[in-house]
């Protein structure tokens, strides 16, 4: 953790930066969190002093909002931030059992961090990928059709510092103030890597393609149906 | 046999560099943005009326209607704001729109930008999804670079600056008006309507909030004609859509279809419910939307057939249960998402969905008594129709439709002291398999 005035001298450039994006000032406080989040891991009160002073507001102010938003951590997490979705659909699909047996293996309750600060563990709402439940995220990038091995094997992989790339994201996984830095505005430079499209992204039009439909030529003159 | 699916927006996703400027134009992209920009702002929010394009968020409102709302010649900037803080439990299509094929999104908002004269557009992206928030970032830089965005844009003189905004966590920003507060740096709290955004928006002028997909199909509307899109979908909803199928489905993923299209035409080419089960609950649009059962598998999936049998379309989030599946487990789940997504700024539904969820937890595990149900589903109706925003409204709908069609398994509950359904049986991996 740094103290305010190195704070300032360290991060004046890039909230400047972030501030000269927007018509009116305070409309930067979201990625100002963001990037003092990547600085010091969470979001100190330093950090909200910082955002505070550049924007001309209080610190109350500044604390109300950094209070309502679940991305911003009021204590450390682990370099490798996990959340497995429980909503109804993944919970169903097997997101319970995942959570449940990662609580085990890790010995976490939610919201907690292992010991050598590399991973903690949360329960997430739904994070728009049910095509691909049991749906988990690391530093929120998606690890896709989960079961309770794969997530071991996963957080094992990241306590041991292995290579464990998103299913569909940047092949090289980044920490979570590295993440917490894009998420501020300012890219990492892996936007073209990754696969993507995975079979679900790709379901319905595969189907399209065996059987020679298109939107480009309408129903009523391709012989098809028009309702 | 006839066309059921109609990829446009999904079109190109197969091609390795479907997210690239250079794929994008490859496949006809930045086409319609020369011909927007040859017509007059009024005469592209015509042919987007004439299109009777609907808002693709849920709402399902006129785009073009609600583009012509913004004042002319009032002397305020102009803003436009994509809606991109997908959150709803069932949706997942603007998150592989914009991983995909992000420039049919740009592309779309400076058409839409230039239509309502904005010269400053946001993208409220969620926060929770990394590679979507670089691919976007990416995909402004190359637009910008190219001359698609920024000053004087084709040499039109119209000048759009577009700003990537990454969100911090919370479902209420997916309401326009509280996503409007979060833009301005605040907490996401939803705002009293009248003023509308369209008068009084963000720093308090004229603002239009769009949905992802609602911008996307901008260019293929502009390219093809409103005509073209108009004459797929039914009478009153027209154009395609993308339908996400979860759940227990053979082939879950995205299938672009014509509004209108029915439940058991798209499980006819997703294989159906998964081997050895049978269809138990689905939502239409979500889980804010009353769950169907099936024999809603013939409702037209558009949005006055789907009213008319009891749902809402929504955002065509088509999540499917099948037998082994708890009802009450699925509505309790649910509802404790509103219970920890509700912003707290009206009572009926910062304390009703604590209540709700409270009745639930226990008669999940097998408490209260049958006058319960209808204490829950009182408590429920104290709370439609007298929050402040949609999100209070959506706590009722899966708990008045489960009890409506599922009575009985929530009464198997009490008699049992306990949920008469194993867990084990309802997820995708076998638990053997998965040690």
């Amino acid at each position: 953790m740094l103290p305010l005035d190195e704070l300032r001298s360290k991060l004046a450039a890039d909230a400047a930066e972030i501030i000269g994006r927007y018509p009116n000032p305070r409309s930067a406080l979201i990625p100002l969190l963001h990037l003092v989040q990547a600085e010091e891991g969470y979001v100190t009160g330093d950090g909200i002093a910082f955002c505070a002073e550049q924007l001309g507001l209080t610190e109350a102010e500044a604390t109300a909002v950094t209070s309502f938003y679940t991305m911003y951590k009021r204590r450390p997490v682990g370099d490798y931030h996990v959340g497995v979705c429980t909503n109804s659909l993944c919970a169903v699909m097997g997101g319970d059992a995942i959570f449940a047996d990662l609580q085990q293996h890790l010995d976490l309750g939610n919201d907690e961090t292992t010991p050598d600060g590399k991973v903690s563990l949360e329960h997430l709402e739904c994070n728009a990928a049910c095509d691909y439940a049991p749906v988990m995220m690391v530093n929120w990038e998606f690890y896709d059709n989960m079961t309770p091995r794969s997530a071991r094997d996963l957080v094992d992989g990241l306590r041991a510092g292995a290579d464990v790339a998103p299913t569909r994201g940047a092949p090289r996984l980044c920490t979570w103030r590295q993440a917490s830095r894009i998420l501020a505005g300012f890219p990492d430079g892996q936007a073209a890597e990754g696969h993507t499209a995975g079979d679900p992204s790709l379901a319905g039009l595969r189907k399209a393609k065996e059987q020679g439909w298109t939107a480009d030529s309408p129903p009523s003159t391709n012989g098809g149906q028009q309702r | 046999m006839t066309t059921i699916l109609t990829p446009a927006l999904t079109a190109h996703w197969d091609e390795p560099d479907s997210f690239t400027l250079d794929g994008y134009r490859r496949d006809g992209g930045y086409r319609a943005l020369a011909k927007a920009l040859a017509m007059s702002p009024d005469e592209v929010i015509s042919t987007v009326k004439e299109s009777v394009l609907r808002g693709r968020g849920g709402a399902g409102f006129p785009t073009g209607v609600k583009w012509g709302f913004i004042p002319k010649g009032d002397g305020k900037p102009h803003y436009l704001v994509v809606n991109a803080d997908e959150s709803e439990p069932g949706a997942c299509k603007d998150i592989p729109t914009m991983l995909n094929n992000p420039q049919a999104l740009i592309e779309g908002t400076v058409i839409a930008s230039y239509a309502i004269q904005a010269n400053t557009a946001f993208i409220y992206v969620r926060g929770e999804v990394l590679h979507v928030i670089r691919r976007l970032q990416n995909a402004v830089a190359q637009a910008r670079e190219a001359g698609f965005a920024g000053r004087n844009i084709l040499g039109s003189g119209f000048d759009l600056d577009i700003v990537v905004h990454a969100g911090a966590g919370a479902y209420i920003c997916g309401e326009e008006t509280a996503l409007l507060d979060s833009l301005e740096g605040k907490r996401g709290q939803p705002r009293l309507k009248p003023p509308f955004p369209a008068t009084s928006g963000v720093y308090g002028s004229p603002t239009n909030v769009n949905n992802v997909e609602s911008i996307a199909s901008v260019p293929w509307i502009i390219q093809h004609g409103a005509g073209d899109f108009a004459a797929l979908g039914t009478e009153k909803s027209k154009g395609f859509g993308i339908f996400s199928l979860s759940g227990h489905v053979t082939t879950p993923g995205q299938y672009e279809a014509p509004l209108g299209t029915t439940l058991r035409e798209l499980l006819g080419l997703a294989g159906g419910i998964r081997a050895g089960h049978r269809l138990k609950f689905w939502t239409p649009g979500g889980s804010s939307t009353p769950l169907f059962t099936e024999q809603h598998l013939d409702v037209p999936l558009d949005y006055e057939s789907v009213a008319a049998a009891g749902s809402m379309l929504g955002t065509r989030s088509v999540q499917l249960f099948d037998e082994t599946t708890c009802v009450v487990r699925v509505v309790l789940r649910w509802a404790e998402f509103y219970e920890h997504e509700s912003c707290g700024k009206c009572t009926p539904c910062r304390e009703g969905s604590f209540w709700v969820v409270q009745m639930l937890r226990d008669l999940e595990k097998g408490g209260g008594t049958e006058a319960d149900l209808d204490k829950l589903l009182d408590i429920c109706s104290n709370i439609t129709g007298r929050a402040f925003c949609a999100l209070g409204d959506s706590i009722e709908p899966s708990v008045k439709s489960s009890i409506a069609y599922f009575r009985d398994e929530y009464l198997e509950h009490q008699r049992r002291g306990g949920c008469p359904f194993d867990p084990a049986a309802s997820t995708l991996f076998t638990m053997e398999s998965a040690r």
